[in-house]
């Protein structure tokens, strides 16, 4: 049974599944016509709270708001 | 008296028992019996040491056991084309989808071996009698199980009319152009990644 021959190329360089499969569908998304496009691209839109953590008390967090365009 | 009714029932089933075991099946992973399993050894060695109290059922009492695959082929394949944010095909029965799997163009038609087949970024065609629908997709899976349901999984799926040929191929020339001037190993892994999209895209338009 081929345990570790043909690994994807992809994961040959370091990049995991979920990386690879994210990356495919930006592209895709990038390449729709206008309505479509902006309406995919605002599916990808990331919000999240971070706070870093100091002698273990969190500080004051922040709220980023990250798209795929990085 | 009772126990003559006793007797009187136990003899039918007995001589159903018989037919079965005449029958010569050869005994199949697929054929799961349609009653709860239960632990046999755990049972046993509950009845062992505590004789008295019931024995509590175990996690894999409670799981119902797989559906056997019907006996005869079905007509139609049901395809469940799922993305994260919507759900395309939900049960819908079709004749044959084509599935585009790494090992190449994949035709999914009713009884098809039961199979998990990881998806490139290509087409998907549904096909329904005389309509064919095409939908371009990014990456995911295909799960075909052996009752003829497809599931078909994917992060992105677009149909062929919604791509603009201009972004497919301005994006074709950026990534060819990123392969030739990348330096590390994930660079060139992405603009490899880019090249496969964009030319499935570009694929998808012209044929």
């Amino acid at each position: 049974m081929a345990s570790n021959a043909a690994v994807p190329f992809w994961r040959a360089a370091g990049m995991t599944y979920i990386t690879y499969s994210n990356i495919c569908a930006t592209m895709v998304r990038n390449c729709l016509k206008e309505p479509y496009r902006t309406e995919a691209l605002s599916r990808e839109k990331v919000h999240y709270s971070v706070s870093k953590w100091v002698d273990g008390n969190p500080e004051k967090p922040s709220i980023r708001s990250d798209t795929s365009q990085e | 008296m009772l126990r003559q009714v006793s007797r009187l029932l136990g003899r039918p089933i007995a001589a159903q028992q018989q037919v079965k075991m005449l029958a010569g099946r050869a005994f199949f992973s697929t054929d799961v019996p349609a009653t709860p399993t239960e632990d046999s050894t755990f049972v046993e060695s509950w009845k062992k040491l505590i004789p008295n109290i019931e024995p509590p059922k175990t996690p894999s009492a409670f799981m119902k056991p797989r559906p056997p695959p019907p006996s005869s082929i079905p007509s139609k394949l049901t395809v469940n084309f799922v993305l994260p944010y919507e759900s395309v095909l939900s049960g819908k029965e079709v004749d044959m989808v084509i599935v585009p799997a790494t090992t190449g163009q994949m035709g999914v038609l009713p009884g098809h071996v039961p199979t998990i087949a990881e998806l490139k970024p290509g087409i998907l065609s549904v096909h329904e009698g005389n309509d064919v629908t095409k939908y371009l997709l990014s990456s995911g899976f295909a799960f075909i199980h052996a009752n003829s349901v497809a599931d078909i999984i994917v992060v992105e799926a677009v149909p062929i009319d919604r791509i603009d040929q201009n972004l497919v191929q301005k994006g074709l020339a950026e990534f060819t152009q990123k392969l030739n001037s990348a330096t590390t190993e994930l660079e060139k892994a992405e603009a490899q990644v880019g090249i496969d999209v964009h030319s499935a895209l570009n694929a998808a338009l012209t044929g």
